[in-house]
């Protein structure tokens, strides 16, 4: 998989930690932030998340010009696709080697990990795969490394 | 503000509301800050009628991010030096989510105080979403 740049703006964390409500000024307020322990504002541990947004071929992203399988004027804007619950996320782990910062440019790569497969009562065959991802800095230091696995499911999952 | 060593103990406890009757809204403000914009959690119309679900829900990330607010506020800023989860059940618009971290551990390495957590997120029902561990650097 292609290398990714990453880089960190103040704005992106801040509108990331609104999202997930938190309203620590560690997150958003330079100023407040300058006289914490972390010495100005840092990322929340789960925002390198958002790299999403700086793969350009990042597949749960809209584009012009290319169709999108969400709905439209139909249920689906793609039409004669099968239905599919898609892939759901499993696990995600992070171990963190420094805490990120505005200005950071993160290279960022991901290969890829096990894969096992299961039995579920509730969603029938699940298939897991494992991603392994190394967000580096600007110094080529090993910022971040992210672990994470997906399940396909044969069906949507049973909510009984 | 940072935890001690020194007093904190096996077994301690730390708790957050973090979600409380969660808004779709607050799914599409997540979908717009992480990039993630799968309809499966923004498009109550494809995830009905197309994918099978009975409405949208919480990308597991989001619930994960909960769950971090309530571990930073808990151990300090910039103190984690890992994080990880499973999502074990889907969080729904609605729900009301409580993060609790236990203290499984204090530890320590060539000098460096550590803590170690287990962490689970629970919905009203009292149905585990998230399962996970945490470490986190301490004072002594």
């Amino acid at each position: 998989m292609a290398k990714i740049t990453f880089p960190v703006e103040a704005s992106h964390i801040m509108m990331f930690a609104r999202a997930v409500g938190d309203d620590n000024p560690v997150y958003h307020d330079a100023a407040a932030a300058k006289d914490t322990e972390a010495g100005g504002i840092i990322a929340p541990p789960t925002f390198v998340q958002g790299v999403a947004q700086f793969d350009p071929d990042y597949h749960l992203r809209p584009k012009a010009g290319e169709k999108w399988f969400g709905s439209g004027k139909t249920a689906s804007g793609v039409e004669g696709k099968p239905s599919s619950s898609g892939g759901l996320h499993a696990e995600q782990h992070y171990e963190y080697h420094r805490h990120i910062r505005p200005g950071d440019v993160l290279t960022v790569e991901t290969k890829p990990g096990r894969t096992w497969e299961k039995e579920s009562k509730r969603a029938g065959k699940l298939t897991f795969r494992e991603r392994i991802t190394e967000y580096r800095d600007q110094n080529g230091e090993l910022v971040i490394t992210a672990r994470g696995v997906g399940v396909t499911t044969e069906r949507p999952v049973d909510q009984g | 503000m940072a935890l001690k060593a020194s007093t904190l103990k096996v077994g301690d406890t730390h708790s957050e509301r973090v979600a409380e009757n969660l808004s779709r809204t607050q799914i599409v403000q997540y979908a717009g800050a992480s990039g993630d914009y799968n309809p499966l959690h923004t498009d109550e119309v494809y995830t009905t009628q197309v994918a099978g679900y009975p409405s949208v829900f919480a990308h597991g990330m989001l619930t994960m991010g909960l769950t971090g607010k309530m571990l930073t506020n808990y151990v300090g800023d910039g103190r984690l030096t890992t994080f990880g989860v499973r999502f074990t059940n889907q969080v729904w618009p609605g729900d009301t989510l409580d993060a609790k971290a236990t203290v499984a551990a204090i530890r320590e390495e060539r000098g460096q105080h550590y803590v170690d957590l287990t962490l689970s997120t629970t919905n009203q029902d009292g149905k585990e979403v998230v399962s996970g561990s945490a470490s986190a650097r301490v004072d002594p």
